[in-house]
């Protein structure tokens, strides 16, 4: 038994010579919800309809359930992929009601009318079966688009943008709902985002795609502490970076000698969180606070250092009191990332070798 | 469209950088479709490549034909005619849309319909009823006879072909430059007036300038109009293109002269429109100031008033009144008289709608894969085959036909004089109206909808019948409305394709009105602008209820 719901090797695509997809390789396990993050315009969609078959590659191989479905001069086409799509603006078929648009993928009229109650029941919709498209909300649309490409039963799921259409207030809601959904079914499901608060919080499995190449994958919580390169490091979060020299399991730097979490020799860059940096009250410390934004649950400080660098520290809570020119000391409890300054990044570990 | 495995066509240049992305399907355009739309696009085409073709092979004789002084005497007379007109309708349609835009003139909506209804009828008719009414021993002459009037002012030749076709191509001025006025920003007027320009200056330098696109569109299809009737010119005896095509294609046995004279007019109307698309780049004409603007004021008209109602009046009633009057007195006339071919024989009905259902059929089918070429796969060649199907838009029926009797004559004789030939006939020349329909409603349905069907396990062929066609139905209603509704008008191809045995509406009417029995163009006539309406209220009820997706 494959234990792969997706196999990419080695896949490109590009338009009008403008490459799009770049020799890019990823396996999804069963059962992953998994979100293909990268900035606009970095190809993640144009993947998405790679493995929907939407597009047709020029070269590399597409395998679903371990049966190939694209390359080689192959090209199995979107209706027989039996992998659901969720649209980013949806595509409700305007002409149709919502128990009509949800049975459309399935094939014959007996198994339909339980098929679509059920489906809408798992979406929460089942009392808007007869309503139009346009009379349902957003999020309600949403929904609506979910429960179509679930209901023919798909073992893949993709999402396009799913919550880029929704207010900031429905978006934690559907997001949780889109979740418990998804993990209910079983279903392995891919999202696209270049969100990657969205990325982090939902996923449980993470590609970070720019230009065109996957350049690293993992679980949310390895990309996030251990990102490969500074821009991958800027790209999930606040970061501070410190030029650095690596001596095995420790590197020097302008904060003396920290741990780093991979071994690591000569010139390079740590790379730290703000909420790794904690200030110590001392008016003889080498930092001065040089601005603070303060946002209610946690407040944002940012410090000088001798060499006039600035960092970041990120304190939790609002009851600290720290002032603007105020000189503070700091500690770093955790190891820090280390890596090489420029892109010279190192070679991509096996995606799924970190579950 | 049917096809699974999509080849790659090597395609790079052929998207153009002004695409909207959105719209976009970024795959290659399956072959099928391809081939479909390419032979659509053979067929448009063939009429002028065969006149081409047989011109040619006419070698010296060519020059022979072209030195006859009579074929330059037809081809200064049109080109006079279509000058006149064009200038004629210019004035007409920017006055009246002035005056119902812009001023205070009263029962302004009102004026409105009544001078834009000349273009439900066909030329024919009003030429039948300026004949009837205007011509010698016709119902104004007799009026007048009373007062010791022997003799009207010819209406045949030059002025009655003037008057018909001015009559019948000003509301293509009117109703464009409505539009183009309506578009106008009124800021710009009020800072013309701030600089001091009075309104005479402000119309000209301001207003004029900024309508000078609107104008230019209806003046187009006022001369290609003009250039391509053949009713209202064979009826009031006018000499131009289109009758002396006819008259030679009937009266000799050689064809060599008609042939020549039909790729003459051929290549003069395509030089206008080249002349038309050739021009620099049009300058931009936008509101500076976005969203919902303040109304433009409306002028008082003043002492002009009645000036202005009077113009207005004249022209609806020579345009629509006399018709109706043509109509009645003739209808009364021959059920008073007892005409035994008063009445319209069912078979004629028949022939129309059957011929005019059957034409509107195959060109909507026809259309459907050009469209979606164009619309879903934009780009040079896609847009290429759309601008080759658009070829009969200019070609002039007569020119159509004639090229098709060529043609069968010579390649295809089991083809000569058949139904069919006539239906393909109708297809060249109205493809064009029945793709414009078409691609506004196709253009409205998200690719996404497309794709998002696919995915859920329907084939292309599914797809389009569970989709596609459902969305764009309101575009097939207008589409097969508006061919229906110029098959049934049409009267050259008509005539000169038709079956033997066959006789449509359009036909008996330019037959009676040219042998003179008056009274047996009445009913054709009327039947004909019922059709008309009917037809014309299916297209606007469709364009209201055309919803965007």
């Amino acid at each position: 038994m494959n234990s792969y719901a997706i196999q990419c090797h080695d896949l490109g695509k590009t338009f009008r010579g403008e490459p799009a997809v770049i020799d890019c390789s990823i396996d999804i396990r069963y059962g992953r919800f998994m979100a293909l993050l990268g900035p606009s315009g970095c190809g993640k969609t144009t993947l998405l309809r790679l493995i929907a078959g939407l597009e047709t590659p020029n070269h590399g191989s597409i395998h679903v359930g371990g049966v190939q479905v694209s390359g080689t001069g192959k090209q199995v086409p979107p209706e027989k992929r039996k992998i659901g799509m969720v649209f980013q603006e949806y595509a409700l078929f305007p002409h149709m009601n919502v128990a009509q648009n949800v049975a459309y993928g399935l094939r014959s009229n007996g198994e339909s009318n339980g098929k679509v109650s059920e489906t809408l029941d798992m979406v929460g919709l089942e009392h808007l079966e007869f309503r139009m498209p346009h009379e349902l909300s957003g999020g309600q649309q949403q929904r609506v688009a979910l429960a179509r490409a679930l209901a023919p039963g798909p073992e893949v799921i993709l999402l396009d943008e799913p919550f880029s259409n929704l207010d900031a207030s429905l978006r934690q809601r559907v997001r949780a709902d889109l979740r418990s959904i998804v993990r209910r079914s079983g279903i392995t499901a891919i999202f696209v985002t270049h969100d990657q608060e969205e990325a982090l919080s939902l996923a449980d499995f993470l590609a970070v795609m720019m230009e065109g190449e996957i350049v690293q994958a993992g679980t949310p919580r390895n990309l996030y502490l251990q990102p490969e390169t500074h821009r991958i490091a800027t790209f999930l979060g606040d970061a501070n970076f410190l030029p650095a020299y690596g001596k095995g399991l420790y590197a020097e730097c302008e904060l003396g000698k920290l741990q780093v979490l991979n071994g690591f020799n000569g010139d390079g860059e740590i790379m730290f969180r703000p909420e790794d940096v904690i200030p110590i009250q001392d008016p003889n410390g080498k930092f001065k606070i040089v601005d603070r934004i303060y946002y209610g649950h946690d407040q944002l400080l940012y410090l000088q250092l001798p060499s006039g660098q600035i960092m970041k520290s990120r304190r939790l809570g609002s009851r600290d009191a720290y002032d603007i020119g105020q000189r503070v000391g700091i500690r770093i409890d955790t190891p820090v990332s280390i890596f090489a300054t420029q892109f010279g990044c190192p070679a991509l570990p096996e995606p799924e070798s970190h579950s | 469209m049917g096809q699974v495995e999509e080849p790659q066509l090597p395609d790079k240049a052929s998207l153009g950088s002004r695409d909207r992305p959105r719209n976009r399907v970024l795959r290659d355009a399956p072959p099928l479709l391809w081939v479909v739309a390419l032979l659509v696009a053979a067929i448009s085409m063939s009429p002028l490549l065969y006149l081409i073709v047989r011109t040619s092979q006419l070698g010296g004789t060519l020059f022979e034909i072209l030195a006859q002084k009579r074929i330059w005497t037809v081809f200064a007379q049109t080109g006079l005619l279509t000058i006149v007109v064009t200038i004629t309708s210019v004035f007409l349609g920017v006055v009246f849309a002035w005056i119902t835009v812009r001023t205070d003139l009263p029962a302004r909506s009102l004026i409105t319909i009544l001078v834009s209804l000349p273009l439900v009828l066909p030329s024919y008719i009003s030429a039948f009823s300026l004949i009837v009414v205007l011509g010698p021993r016709g119902l104004l002459q007799n009026a007048l006879s009373g007062f010791g009037v022997e003799r009207l002012p010819s209406i045949y030749g030059f002025p009655g072909a003037w008057l018909a076709l001015t009559l019948f191509t000003y509301p293509f001025v009117f109703l464009s430059v409505r539009a183009g006025l309506a578009g106008l920003d009124p800021s710009l007027e009020d800072a013309a007036r701030c600089l001091g320009r009075g309104p005479w200056q402000t119309f000209r330098h301001i207003i004029l300038p900024q309508l000078k696109p609107s104008i230019h569109a209806g003046a187009l299809l006022s001369a290609l109009y003009t250039l391509s009737d053949f009713g209202a010119v064979t009826l009031l005896q006018f000499d131009s293109f289109t009758r002396a095509i006819y008259v030679q294609y009937t009266a000799s046995l050689d064809r060599s002269v008609a042939a020549v004279l039909a790729l003459m007019l051929a290549l003069l109307t395509l030089l206008i429109l080249a002349v038309e698309f050739g021009r620099p780049a049009r300058k931009r004409y936008y509101r500076s100031s976005a969203g919902a603007a303040r109304r433009a004021a409306r002028s008082a008209l003043g002492k002009w008033k009645f000036p202005a109602l009077f113009l207005c009046v004249a022209v609806a009633t020579i345009g629509i009144g006399l018709p109706v009057l043509a109509i009645s007195v003739w209808l009364i006339r021959g059920v008073v008289y007892g005409d035994e071919h008063l009445g319209v024989h069912g078979t004629v009905l028949l022939d129309s709608i059957f011929a005019s259902s059957a034409g509107a059929l195959l060109t909507v089918v026809a259309a459907f894969p050009v469209v979606f070429l164009a619309a879903r796969y934009p780009g040079r060649r896609t847009q290429g085959v759309e601008r080759a199907a658009y070829i009969g838009h200019a070609l002039p029926g007569i020119v159509v036909a004639l090229a098709l009797v060529f043609f069968s004559a010579r390649y295809a004789v089991g083809l000569y004089q058949s139904f069919a030939l006539l239906i393909i006939a109708y297809q060249v020349r109205f493809l064009p109206l029945a793709i414009g329909a078409l691609r506004a409603s196709l253009l409205q349905i998200n690719p996404r909808l497309e794709e998002a069907a696919r995915n859920l396990g329907h084939t292309p062929r599914e797809v389009f019948l569970s989709i596609i066609l459902p969305l764009a139905r309101p575009g097939v209603l207008t589409a097969v409305a508006l061919v229906f509704l110029s098959c049934m008008k049409e009267l050259p191809a008509t005539l000169l394709l038709g079956p033997t045995g066959f006789e449509t509406l359009a036909m008996r009417i330019w037959n009676a009105t040219e042998e003179a029995f008056f009274a047996r163009a009445a009913v054709p006539s009327l039947l004909l602008v019922c059709a008309s309406a009917i037809g014309l209220s299916i297209v606007l009820s469709n364009e209201q209820k055309g919803v965007a997706v």
